[in-house]
């Protein structure tokens, strides 16, 4: 790892401040950000470690919609009683991120902002049609996964929270790496009265939405639906561990065990 | 715990120290002034080396000195060491190009070490060397073994044109040919024996240290063979003398062949620390290890098994080509030929066996011996060939083993092969293995799995494994430029406890429980006063450490040899003491008595009189009691056995469950029933790890490692595997005392056959006939999709 | 750049000058001499390096340092109760549930990690909560027995008979 200087900011305005310098960067649970920094693949000139920001973490109810905290932990959305409750998918999709460690470290603020093609939690953001509050502005899902790697946060814009709509049906399901465990396929399909949504994550450079799928499973929610429809293999990811051949199958056959599932 | 205690599952002595943390591994060790080496690697496969500009790391902050392979030159430091010598068939001697420490013209693998900086902390020396300016003139390079022997292909070396190593044989080529003339049936077969990446848990380390004072060189190592390691370095590398060379390898956290074998960071570290007056030491991170432990397999074969009208084996064809990766590695050249081709006739009587192997030169990391080395490749080629032979002559895969078992009867077995067998009961272990894994029943449970939408499989293997290596009159023969015999030393204590200084070397493997158990059980003694050590070349017998499956069988002997002779001069002793004659002497349960009577003396009074001589014969007796045997084994050991996989595949994603695994050896005699079925569960778990998970890839035309990492190398986890069914049924190695054969590398050799005949089993029904390894998700799929596009089970 | 990093490391204060790039698992072995805690990896999977903080299992390899501060730290050395050692490890021995040693303090770390979130779990829960705990030597068959009596002694029930015939103490 390069050296370089390290702040915890306590209040958001600070943290902001820090990250004014564009070679600095923020740290959340770390769990990608450090792994990069031991392998030497990224030189920043700052660190500014959120984690003194108590007010980024913690999970509420908002009316019809659960707010989770941008510092909060995979573990601790995997065993709300809240989301258990409200969104279940969500807490189970939480529980099937990394391994327990990484669970105990990892945050839903760090997860999305880095946007890993194989991240679970965009799929879930985006299936779940959540809203991506910073300390600008509110971002819709479908607005804020935008390429590799790639959000619409803008220089100095931080994560503060995501607010998801309360969706009882919903599932996740995933085709893992079988060396670094990541998502090959990961699919979070959720049905409510606006209608029903399938986002793909792994496949491709970053989550996207199956439409076909959505269309499909909007007039027949049931995974028979969605058999016969084959995921182009245009710009999917090709790699050792599965061609884009195999990554469209697998869509296929994860978003129709989830859509099972949430039978 | 004394007499009685062989064949009792003891708890480890050593696990108190590693469950506290109180382990010394090499890493945990720092010696007063160290400073950190960090070794420039090559990010090329194949690039010529024009110039190495150091000025700017050797001024970076806090660096103490940068060395490259000129240096050394200039030191007249020598290559790296290739331990066998093999000939090729038509006599002449392999190809043997040099192995510099550091690349001096030229990087031939991603990875080769090209400069040394050493600074005051680890992260400065990787700082520096950044600074580093090699300019490279980047060539084609050829990483696969059988690409690398086509006319054009990127030469490795000039000195062995064509990327030939060497082209042997074994066997009665005539009598193979005449027996496939007259065949009733012959079955074909080409297959890959994927390569692995060893990855014992704990990344190499070496620190190395000089003391002005005295001359001597100390080099802390993550070895399995110090006193190998110090010969090596000391007489081919380094020129220093065994006297001033002190090799320690403490605590190793894993092997498996892949801390054999003398290494460049070694050389690197104990010639670096004379030169900056201070102790230097080395870590590799996991990232280097995949690029510089050395790796296991890679092989391309074919294979055609020859039956006549009866079913029985009449003859077996075998030709491999075998990657050598870059450089010779310290016994890379072995493991393809006197490790594999002696293994070929398996568990059968097949009167005719002929074997071509062709070692050859790529741009990868050497590969040397990995679990099992050689014999995990002939099994699965032959495990694999006959289950071929049985679906083709559609008769059951048991019923055309049993019919082709040498007997329980007929040891000892001479093989065309070379190898005499002395003793084992493949029948049993295989009749023990099926009734464990209901193989009756099978059938039922494939057409449940049916019903659910699931191909489910069932795949055996049977195996023999030559281990114990090694007789060392055999292997000298055979090319080995060094003995296999092993050492002991027994030092008995005035107050009657026991030091055993023993030449094998553990790194996992229970000695520090299971030679005591043997010791108490021989002298009968209590286990609590019988202290095992090891590792030290500046403490015990020269010996040649541990690996091929050979501490009890090897290291183990020579234990009970030296407290023979312990036990021997005691009865002399306790025969002056009691004034009796030493042939009325009789030792048992840890007294001498005059046999018939209730005189007797207790070993610990023997032990006080022999070094408290006040009477004590001296005219016929030296005082002391302290005694060293080197035992050299008269033939390799046999363990065998069969292992059953039950598995079922997911036909929507290709995705592997092993439903059941069992495992039948035979390990002749054991000392700790728990510390085998550790090793049978550790072996397996690599062997499945092989045929399902783990493949070592390069890119085709850069010659970049594609798994460098664990991110890509898929290293088998609690979840990829199932609890194993294990069973023993015993017959005695009939040449050394114990009756011991060995049980470390078991489950690596039959595991991968036993479960790529299940894969194929429960793919029979589409026609496929084989799967090569890893059988990842992927390559299933695409097996299923191929023969039979409709098959998704919705 | 230094920055003194002062946190409670097996309930003892300790602390020590680093620098910002020191990862926990550096302050842990190279300034406080707790070698106990290994690496195995540089890539955060193989969970040699888990220990405790705040109670909770991480991999100390992939923690800053100055992130630990003011933190509280259990390492594999502080587990044992003076020369007594914790049901769990004595489970790993009564098991041989270890071989090399050298993984072993990230597994016992990871497995009272997993009693804690779930006093009573199945062979298949242990095996996927040992998701990031890499074995090269057990095949995991043992440490899944050991988890299991530690487990279950932990809840204060008498431990399952010993699978390998270890006769209890």
């Amino acid at each position: 790892m390069y050296e370089f200087e390290y702040h915890r900011p306590t209040n958001l305005d600070d943290a902001a401040k820090m990250l004014g310098n564009e070679d600095a960067k923020l740290v959340a649970g770390g769990m990608t950000l450090i792994p990069t920094l031991k392998l030497r693949l990224a030189k920043p000139s700052d660190l500014v470690d959120l984690a003194a920001l108590s007010q980024l973490k913690g999970i509420t109810e908002e009316g019809d919609a659960v707010v989770i905290g941008a510092m909060t932990r995979h573990a601790d959305v995997n065993r709300s009683p809240v989301v258990q409750r409200a969104i279940p998918a969500l807490a189970q999709m939480a529980g099937m991120i990394g391994d327990p460690a990484v669970r105990n470290r990892g945050t839903i603020g760090g997860s999305i902002a880095n946007n890993d093609p194989a991240a679970d939690y965009p799929a879930a953001v985006v299936a779940l049609n959540a809203t991506v509050r910073t300390n600008k502005r509110e971002i819709a899902a479908d607005n804020f996964f935008t390429g590799l790697f790639e959000t619409a946060l803008e220089p100095g814009e931080i994560v503060t929270a995501v607010k998801f709509p309360k969706v009882a049906t919903a599932n996740y399901q995933k085709f893992r790496n079988p060396a670094s465990r990541y998502a090959i396929v990961g699919v979070f399909v959720t049905k409510t009265l606006a209608g029903v949504r399938v986002a793909v994550s792994g496949a491709g450079s970053c989550v996207f939405r199956q439409s076909e799928m959505e269309q499909a499973l909007g007039r027949s929610f049931t995974p028979d639906a969605i058999k016969d429809i084959k995921q182009p293999q245009d710009g999917l990811n090709s790699d050792i561990h599965a061609s884009a051949e195999y990554r469209a199958h697998l869509v296929t056959v994860m978003a129709r065990r989830a859509v099972a599932a949430c039978a | 715990m004394a007499e009685g205690s062989i064949g009792q599952p003891i708890r480890r002595r050593e696990d108190y120290r590693f469950l506290t943390g109180q382990g010394t591994y090499t890493d945990d060790i720092n010696r007063p002034g160290q400073a950190y080496a960090y070794i420039l690697r090559s990010p090329h496969a194949n690039a010529g080396i024009n110039r190495i500009d150091t000025s700017a790391a050797a001024s970076a902050p806090r660096v103490v000195a940068v060395f490259t392979g000129k240096d050394m030159a200039a030191d007249e430091i020598g290559g790296l060491p290739c331990g066998w010598l093999v000939n090729s068939k038509d006599g002449s001697p392999m190809k043997e190009p040099p192995h510099p420490v550091l690349a001096l013209d030229r990087v031939r693998h991603v990875g080769d070490p090209v400069a040394v900086v050493i600074a005051e902390s680890l992260g400065q020396a990787r700082d520096a060397a950044e600074k580093i300016d090699v300019d490279y003139t980047i060539e084609p390079a050829v990483v696969d073994p059988a690409a690398a022997l086509q006319p054009g292909a990127p030469q490795v070396w000039e000195q062995a044109p064509g990327n030939l190593c060497y082209d042997w044989a074994l066997g009665d080529a005539g009598a193979v040919d005449a027996a496939f003339k007259g065949a009733a049936k012959t079955v074909s077969l080409d297959l890959v024996n994927n390569r692995l990446v060893p990855n014992a848990m704990e990344p190499r380390a070496a620190i190395g240290e000089y003391d002005r004072a005295t001359g001597e060189h100390t080099l802390y190592t993550t070895s399995q063979n110090p006193h190998v390691i110090r010969l090596l370095m000391g007489a081919f590398v380094l020129h220093l003398p065994e006297s001033k060379l002190r090799v320690v390898a403490p605590d190793v956290g894993g092997g498996f062949g892949s801390k054999i074998f003398h290494y460049a960071e070694e050389a690197i570290v104990t010639w670096a620390a004379p030169k900056v007056r201070r102790p230097v030491k080395w870590i590799a991170e996991r990232s280097e290890s995949f690029m510089s432990d050395a790796h296991g397999r890679d092989h391309v074969t074919h294979v055609d098994l020859a039956l006549d009208a009866q079913n029985k084996f009449t003859a077996l064809r075998v030709s491999t080509v075998a990657n050598m990766g870059a450089y010779l590695s310290t016994f890379a050249t072995c493991v393809p030929t006197y490790l594999y081709g002696t293994l070929l006739a398996g568990t059968y009587t097949t009167p005719a066996v002929y074997v071509e192997t062709k070692a050859v030169f790529t741009h990868t990391v050497p590969v040397d011996a990995y679990r099992g080395a050689g014999r995990p490749e002939a099994t699965f080629l032959l495990e694999r060939i006959v289950d071929v032979a049985a679906d083709e002559l559609g008769i059951d895969p048991a019923e055309l083993r049993r019919k082709n078992f040498i007997p329980a009867n007929a040891f000892p077995y001479q093989t065309p092969v070379a190898l005499q067998y002395d003793s084992g009961d493949y029948q049993s272990t295989l009749e023990l293995a099926l009734k464990a894994a209901d193989y009756a029943g099978f059938e039922a449970r494939r057409q449940e799995a049916g019903r659910r939408g699931k191909y489910r499989g069932i795949g055996l293997a049977t195996y023999i494994e030559a281990c114990g290596i090694a007789p060392s009159a055999v292997v000298g023969s055979l090319g080995a430029r060094a003995g296999l015999f092993e050492a002991a030393t027994v030092r008995v204590h005035p107050t009657g406890s026991v030091t055993i200084l023993t030449g094998s070397h553990q790194h996992g493997q229970g000695h520090e429980t299971t030679f005591a158990q043997l010791v108490a059980d021989q002298l009968g003694i209590p286990i609590e006063s019988i202290e095992i050590v090891h590792g030290d070349t500046a403490k015990i017998p020269y010996g040649m450490g541990t690996y091929g499956s050979r501490s009890l069988a090897v290291g183990g002997t020579a234990i009970v040899k030296a407290m023979d002779k312990i036990i021997a001069k005691g009865r002399k002793i306790a025969a002056h003491l009691l004034e009796a004659s030493e042939a009325d002497i009789e030792f048992k349960d840890g007294k001498f008595s005059v046999a018939g009577t209730d005189r007797s003396k207790s070993f610990g009074e023997i032990a006080l009189t022999a070094y408290v001589p006040h009477n004590f014969p001296h005219e016929e007796l030296e005082p002391g009691l302290d005694e060293t045997a080197f035992y050299d084994p008269k033939n390799f050991t046999y363990p065998s056995g069969a292992h059953i996989a039950e598995i079922e595949i997911d036909p929507d994603t290709g995705r592997v469950e092993i439903v059941n695994f069992t495992a039948s050896d035979d390990f002749g005699r054991i000392i700790n029933p728990m510390i085998v079925a550790g090793q049978v569960h550790g072996g397996l778990a690599q062997g499945i790890g092989q045929a399902l998970l783990e493949g070592c890839v390069y890119d085709k035309s850069t010659g970049q490692l594609l798994t460098g990492s664990y991110n890509d190398y898929a290293m088998p986890r609690a979840d990829d595997l199932p609890s194993f069914s294990l069973s023993t049924h015993v017959t005695l190695c009939t040449h050394n005392p114990l009756g011991v054969k060995g049980c470390g590398e078991a489950g690596a050799i039959g595991a991968p056959a036993a479960i790529a005949n299940a894969l194929v089993d429960a793919l029979r029904p589409l026609g496929i006939k084989h799967v090569e390894m890893p059988a990842t998700p992927e390559r299933l799929w695409r097996a299923i999709q191929q023969h039979q596009p409709r098959a998704a089970a919705d | 750049m230094q920055k003194t990093v002062s946190l409670t490391v097996n309930g003892k204060p300790a602390s020590a000058t680093v620098e910002g790039r020191t990862l926990l698992v550096q302050l842990l072995r190279e300034h406080l001499g707790l070698t106990g805690t290994h690496v195995g990896c540089d890539t955060s999977q193989c969970g040699a390096c888990v220990v405790h903080v705040d109670g909770e299992a991480v991999k100390s390899c992939t923690l800053l340092a100055v992130q630990a501060e003011g933190k509280n730290v259990l390492t594999i050395e502080g587990v044992a109760n003076g020369d007594e050692l914790h049901p769990m490890q004595e489970a790993f021995r009564n098991n041989h549930a270890l071989q090399c040693g050298f993984c072993t303090p990230g597994m016992v770390m990871s497995a009272l990690d997993l009693v804690k979130n779930n006093p009573k779990p199945t062979d298949r829960e242990i095996r996927e909560y040992l998701e990031g705990n890499l074995c090269r030597c057990t095949g995991y068959h043992n440490i899944v027995l050991a988890i299991a009596e530690g487990a279950a002694v932990m809840r204060g029930e008498a431990p399952p008979a010993n699978p390998h015939g270890v006769a209890a103490e």
